[in-house]
């Protein structure tokens, strides 16, 4: 076997071995006041501060705090307007709607995977499920024997009627106007929802045990009720949301980098602004992981001289 | 007789260092001899604040592991409508907060010494990669509190993750898929990369200071950089 030639010393690669003084050190001991240690910590912080912990938005608490926005947003699950009926891919096959950049379309290449009609899944469907509701029931035969023109008349009529809505009492109250069984139709959607009954079917997936929110929550994050709350405990995106946390706790801090992509141009403006922050972080990511490997950034420490302010007893040593 | 027990003897060694076993624990042991694994003493220059940091995120680590499997045993929603599982996810969201806090410490640390020199460049992809596994196992953990906050999160992050095609797959408004990614897959991914971040620690040693490269910048390589 023939030795490697010996190759030329590099010092933001290389490294000498120690042959200077050794100390004693108690490993086990370290570790064990440290886990003591941090134990103190966590117990302090969970003590003195807690944990937040935000009651979850349900379908009823938000037809029953704002029932003028549910309908508003049930319409546009209806006429198919909703942000989730043109999502594209994932959830359907919208055109000309995925991110991209340049010609890197991923989420168009993959495909719809979790398919959502918001008509059939969030309105129609459920309200099928009252069937002791005759007058519901005519009014879902009527909309779905209706020419998509007549369909289309009704919905626009009800969407410009809903933006005068009213919340009385809790109860909903829409102008008149020609919008045919669709009044009929929103109105008992609230309603379920309002008692609870639209939670529980839009869960539900044909079997007993679910586990998958994925319907609900889509439901929820149409509308502006979840939206106006997240704004309330600083969330949104404009905000640096995605490393807050409700009240006054911390958050994802570690996500500052990825959160501030978001609040520069052109992302900050872009209409493919998620891609374009994930391949800034993927990039950095990687560069971060093969940083070794990287000239110029591996010699940024040596260039730093912050390890003088770290090694400082070692130096000092050498005057 | 005598002649028989050796010959015996030697053909059993023989054999025994052919073994799978045998030669793991040959490779180990050659790998991390005990005093290397478990050091009673380091090179003097190891006199930082700094060097505290490591073992702060690991000791983290292990509390967030405890209380973790802590709310594991009583069940998702325990913490919801117990005072005492309120007070245990307390205790899990700031060993979370804590772990990052001293892991960012810690990185930054050795960003600055290079830690990654003379033969440790594994040991630095191991410590990155385990800090984005963290990442994504906070945040799963983040989907899975069936709160407001998840809800939130969840909704927004699924633009982010819909937009490089993975949402196809990895569904963040899926509660029992992100669950499972938090309590089991994320868990083992992390703790596995960051015990071998630990075991090439101890393997490597940790990095010497800067200056006691020669001069000149030019010097025959040590052992393990021959080695590598």
């Amino acid at each position: 076997m023939t030795p490697r030639k010996a190759r030329r010393f590099k010092p933001d690669r290389d490294a000498k071995e120690w042959t200077g003084a050794y100390r004693p050190y108690d490993i086990v001991k370290e570790a064990f006041v440290a886990l003591v240690a941090v134990a103190v910590l966590i117990l302090f912080l969970a003590v003195v501060f807690s944990s937040p912990d935000e009651p979850a938005v349900t379908l009823k608490s938000w037809s029953t705090s704002d029932p003028v926005d549910f309908a508003q947003t049930a319409i546009t699950q209806l006429d198919g307007t909703s942000p989730v009926a043109t999502y594209g891919p994932p959830y359907n096959d919208t055109p000309d709607v995925t991110q991209h950049i340049g010609f890197f379309e991923p989420a168009h290449w993959v495909g719809v995977h979790q398919p959502i009609n918001t008509a059939q899944d969030f309105v129609i469907g459920p309200l099928r499920t009252l069937s002791n509701q005759p007058l519901v029931q005519r009014a879902l035969d009527t909309y779905n024997s209706a020419t998509p023109e007549q369909q289309s008349a009704w919905t626009t009529a009800y969407e410009k009627a809903v933006a005068n809505a009213t919340d009385v009492h809790g109860r909903l109250q829409v102008p008149r106007a020609h919008y045919g069984p669709v009044g009929v139709v929103i109105g008992a959607l609230t309603t379920m929802a309002q008692n609870g009954g639209l939670d529980g079917t839009l869960l539900s997936q044909g079997q007993f045990y679910n586990t998958n929110y994925t319907k609900p929550l889509l439901f929820i994050a149409s509308g502006s009720y979840l939206n106006n709350l997240a704004g309330s405990q600083h969330l949104q995106g404009t905000q640096w949301g995605m490393m807050n946390e409700t009240g006054n706790y911390p958050g994802q801090a570690w996500l500052w980098l990825y959160t501030m992509w978001y609040q520069v141009s052109p992302m900050k403006t872009s209409t493919n602004a998620d891609l374009e922050v994930w391949a800034i972080m993927m990039v950095l990511t990687i560069a971060l992981i093969f940083l070794p490997f990287i000239p110029v950034l591996r010699s940024i420490p040596r260039w730093s001289r912050v390890y003088r302010l770290i090694w400082r007893q070692h130096y000092r040593s050498l005057t | 007789m005598s002649l028989d027990i050796t010959t015996e003897r030697d053909a059993s060694s023989s054999e025994e260092s052919r073994q799978w076993t045998a030669r793991v624990r040959n490779a180990a042991t050659n790998a991390l001899p005990p005093d290397r694994l478990l050091p009673d003493r380091q090179p003097a220059y190891m006199a930082s604040w700094i060097y505290v940091f490591g073992v702060l995120t690991v000791v983290s680590l292990a509390w967030v592991i405890i209380t973790g499997c802590v709310l594991a045993v009583m069940g998702p929603s325990w913490w919801h409508v117990s005072g005492l599982g309120h007070f245990v996810n307390s205790l899990h969201l700031w060993s979370v907060e804590t772990f990052f806090f001293f892991m960012v410490i810690h990185l930054w640390g050795k960003f600055f010494m290079a830690a990654w020199r003379g033969n440790r460049k594994l040991t630095w992809i191991t410590g990155v990669v385990s800090f984005v596994a963290s990442i994504a196992a906070a945040f799963t953990g983040y989907l899975s509190q069936q709160n407001f906050d998840s809800q939130w999160i969840s909704t927004q992050a699924k633009d982010g993750i819909n937009a490089t095609g993975a949402g196809a797959f990895w569904n963040v408004l899926n509660f029992g898929q992100m669950l499972m990614w938090h309590i089991v897959l994320l868990p083992i991914a992390v703790v596995v990369i960051a015990g071998l971040h630990v075991l090439m620690v101890r393997r490597r040693g940790i990095v010497p200071p800067f200056d006691i490269e020669p001069k000149d910048h030019t010097d025959t390589p040590s052992a393990a950089e021959v080695a590598e």
